[in-house]
């Protein structure tokens, strides 16, 4: 509906009731041990930390603190299991262990959904339509390659690694479970896997799945902790793979801690991704594509579309058209079916977020936010621009893990594709245009893993997905994915 | 009596960008025979070299990639084709190094072979890696190899012509340019085969070749911020360490080889694969 001054108005004039979804049907217990070789546990040393909703600033639950030992008895337990069960089993049957979990997930999805936004404050329309569905369609994939090995690699004979040592981050921390459980479960291996600090407990019930599924104990392992724990997975001497989604600069420290050990390795790490709108695109889908590119799940993405680079002759129109659909957010509770941008996931990041904030300003950059409310408690940040900003800019950059845009004109192609490679990442990109060759011509020459055309932060169990330069080394879903868990030999 | 004609002796130097320059540091070292005669004095490769190297291979990338992979395996082809030519002037270098004459025409043998090998996969190998992905909504989605850019590879000591050829070829064909040390003590047959490359229509910057000492400059090979891909060969767990800590600062893609990667199984794509990176780009099916 049109509004006298023609802006968007979604709610045509009328106030959005709440619609929040109802909590009664979940069980989150008020603390959690360590899952070890197919039981919750108590962590050796007795210490918990609380995981907070970080949209009311309550404490969800306790859970274990894993130390060394923790850590040393769960990688003995996939040793174990790998020795004497999995790694034994017909491939066939392995698989069928794996489909157990993905329907188990489809069932409980609800519940996945309700406890990953309570824990991490995304909206609940997220985790819903995104985040579990996808979740559980990674494993179904996977299931079915256990017996097809042969097949992915032509010429090759694959062997699974044995113990693979997994740290996951707190963006989508279902998602990124599944992500590097089922493949590494389908080419044969046991698994450590430490989720992020901040969102530990859908990989909690994801345990939970996994025993109902009637996996071997210790096949998969799930220990909590913090960066220490982290630590403790990747430089055990009896991992054999080592499998880590966060920073650039852990990834770094990971890939030094490792040298020399010939443990295989794949980081899935930062990304500033750019999304070129040419003039000749539909400038409406564009503009929803750009609003996808970096305010879902808060910006915490790290193939987020956090750079748009706009064709000079559109761009007034195009940032005219942004700030409206901007107007147009709903920012707040991550539980109500209507919002668009839930809470950021910790004060650490939004603490990260508000300091570039201050840097792009402070830089000369003009920045701007949607005049939305936002509660008291919690976490939050409103969708923010930032215009008149230069390639070197460090917002323009550096990761900020926000809904936090920056923005920047080119005249001609060439430009845009300088401008779009002149990072040290190269995880994804966009491009937005109604021409056919131009999109192959920018495809084509975008340093990235991963590029969107007309489109943006599309997901898929069979779609490979990782980073090229400092983004990182290997690739993650697809045919592509299984690489990363099997070693080849000769046939 | 009739005079004795005096040889002319060649003056062995390095390959960067298309060019035979001397090192920039003057620095030498002296190649011996097995009696102990100096045969030739080899350049004494610096991190300055390194660096121009990698200038040169990271100007002549995209053009190396962006070429047709007919073009390229015609011209890895056309590498085989002046070896071949060449190939008296390698045994003799071989032998010179310390090769039997039959040890040293095997090498040659399977250096050529293993050139061509590499020029039938420029046009295969994207078909046999490639995906057409069916994705679960409407959009049409693939993933494509693409070369990983620069590649910097301490080729192997023992092994100085078949190991060098056998870790450059698989990564040119992929659309990789390179920036190679040569075995220390044989370089010979690596400058004598950048001649070769000068003289097969490989542009210049795509294979730059060094000789020099391998303590001093594993380092740059390892740590330089605009280099891809490290490729290490035959080393001990030390160096393995090394090269992997340095690599980190800038995510390198680091690749082990060992003998059997130039002297057992050492034809298959997935050794073209290691120095290539998977692009997935999406498009929606729609009106």
């Amino acid at each position: 509906m049109a509004t006298p001054d023609n802006k968007l108005a979604f709610d045509g004039g009328w106030a959005y009731e709440p619609a929040p979804e109802s909590t009664d049907h979940i069980n989150i217990k008020s603390r959690y041990g360590l899952f070890i070789n197919g039981d919750f546990v108590k962590p050796e040393k007795g210490k918990y930390f609380d995981t907070v909703n970080p949209a009311t600033e309550e404490k969800l639950s306790r859970v274990a603190d894993a130390s060394q030992g923790d850590v040393d008895k769960a990688v003995r337990a996939a040793r174990e299991a790998y020795r004497t069960t999995w790694g034994r089993m017909k491939a066939k049957e392995r698989g069928k262990y794996i489909y157990r979990i993905a329907r188990i997930m489809q069932e409980r999805a609800r519940e996945f959904s309700v406890i990953e936004s309570l824990d991490g404050g995304k909206p609940i329309r997220e985790s819903r339509d995104v985040d579990v569905p996808l979740a559980a369609a990674h494993f179904f994939y996977y299931a079915g390659w256990a017996d097809k090995l042969e097949y992915a690699f032509p010429g090759r004979v694959a062997k699974s690694l044995g113990v693979a040592g997994q740290v996951i981050p707190w963006n989508f921390p279902l998602l990124m479970a599944a992500w590097k459980i089922a493949p590494a479960l389908a080419c044969g291996n046991t698994v450590v896997l430490k989720p992020a600090e901040t969102t530990p407990l859908t990989a909690l019930k994801l345990a939970e799945v996994i025993a109902d599924a009637g996996l071997p104990p210790g096949v998969v392992n799930i220990v909590t902790g913090a960066g220490a724990t982290g630590a403790a997975i990747v430089e055990h001497p009896d991992v054999d793979k080592v499998a880590f989604t966060g920073s650039t600069n852990v990834g770094r420290m990971i890939q030094k801690a490792i040298a020399g050990t010939r443990k295989k390795y794949t980081l899935e790490l930062g990304g500033k991704a750019a999304n070129i709108i040419f003039a000749d695109a539909a400038i409406d889908q564009a503009v929803e594509g750009i609003v996808n590119g970096i305010f879902f799940n808060q910006g915490h993405v790290c193939c987020a579309g956090s750079r748009l680079l706009v064709q000079e002759s559109v761009a007034d129109e195009v940032i005219a058209k942004l700030k409206d659909r901007m107007e147009t957010l709903i920012v707040g509770d991550p539980l109500d079916k209507n919002t668009d941008i839930g809470a950021i996931n910790s004060s650490m990041q939004l603490e990260k977020i508000q300091s570039y904030l201050k840097i792009g300003k402070n830089e000369g950059g003009d920045m701007h936010q949607s005049s939305c409310r936002v509660p008291k408690k919690g976490y939050w940040c409103r969708p923010t621009i930032f215009t008149g900003v230069s390639q070197s800019s460090r917002v323009v950059q550096e990761e900020i893990f926000g809904p936090v845009l920056a923005i920047q004109t080119f005249r001609r192609y060439d430009e845009a594709l300088t401008k779009a490679n002149n990072t040290p990442y190269g995880l994804s990109g966009g491009v937005w245009t109604d021409k056919g060759a131009k999109i192959f011509k920018m495809t084509q020459n975008m340093r990235a893993g991963v590029v969107w055309a007309n489109t943006f932060n599309k997901f898929d169990p069979t779609s490979p997905f990782g980073g090229y330069k400092e983004s990182g080394v290997g690739r993650e879903g697809g045919l592509h994915g299984l690489d990363a868990y099997v070693k080849l030999g000769a046939k | 009596m009739s005079a004795k004609r005096i040889a002319v002796a060649k003056t062995y130097k390095i390959y960067i960008g298309g060019k035979f320059p001397r090192t920039e540091s003057g620095r030498y070292f002296p190649l011996e025979d097995s009696k102990g005669n100096v045969i030739a004095n080899m350049c004494r490769g610096s991190r300055k070299d390194f660096r121009n190297a990698v200038v040169a291979a990271r100007g002549a990338q995209p053009g190396w990639a962006n070429a047709s992979a007919y073009l390229r395996g015609q011209i890895l082809y056309r590498i085989a084709e002046m070896l071949e030519g060449r190939r008296e002037q390698f045994v003799t270098e071989l032998q010179q190094q310390g090769s039997t004459l039959r040890a040293a025409e095997k090498e040659l043998d399977l250096s050529i072979d293993r050139l061509i090998y590499y020029a039938g996969w420029t046009d295969k190998y994207q078909q046999v890696f490639s995906a057409v992905n069916p994705v679960n909504s409407s959009h049409f989605n693939f993933s494509v190899l693409e070369a990983t850019g620069v590649v910097s590879i301490l080729a192997p000591d023992d092994s100085s012509l078949l190991g060098l050829i056998s870790n450059i070829a698989p990564a040119i064909a992929g659309g990789n340019t390179c920036v190679v040390l040569a075995s220390e003590s044989k370089p010979m047959c690596a400058v004598s085969f950048a001649e070769v490359l000068h003289a097969s229509d490989v542009p210049g910057g795509v294979v730059n070749i060094l000789t020099g000492f391998r303590a001093e400059l594993t380092e740059f090979f390892a740590s330089h911020m605009d280099v891809n891909a490290v490729i290490y060969c035959d080393g001990g767990k030390a160096i393995a360490r090394k090269v992997q800590i340095l690599a980190a600062d800038n995510i390198k893609r680091v690749i082990e080889r060992t003998r059997m990667d130039w002297l057992g199984d050492a034809e298959n794509p997935y050794l073209i694969r290691d120095t290539q990176e998977v692009k997935t780009t999406w498009h929606p099916i729609g009106s």
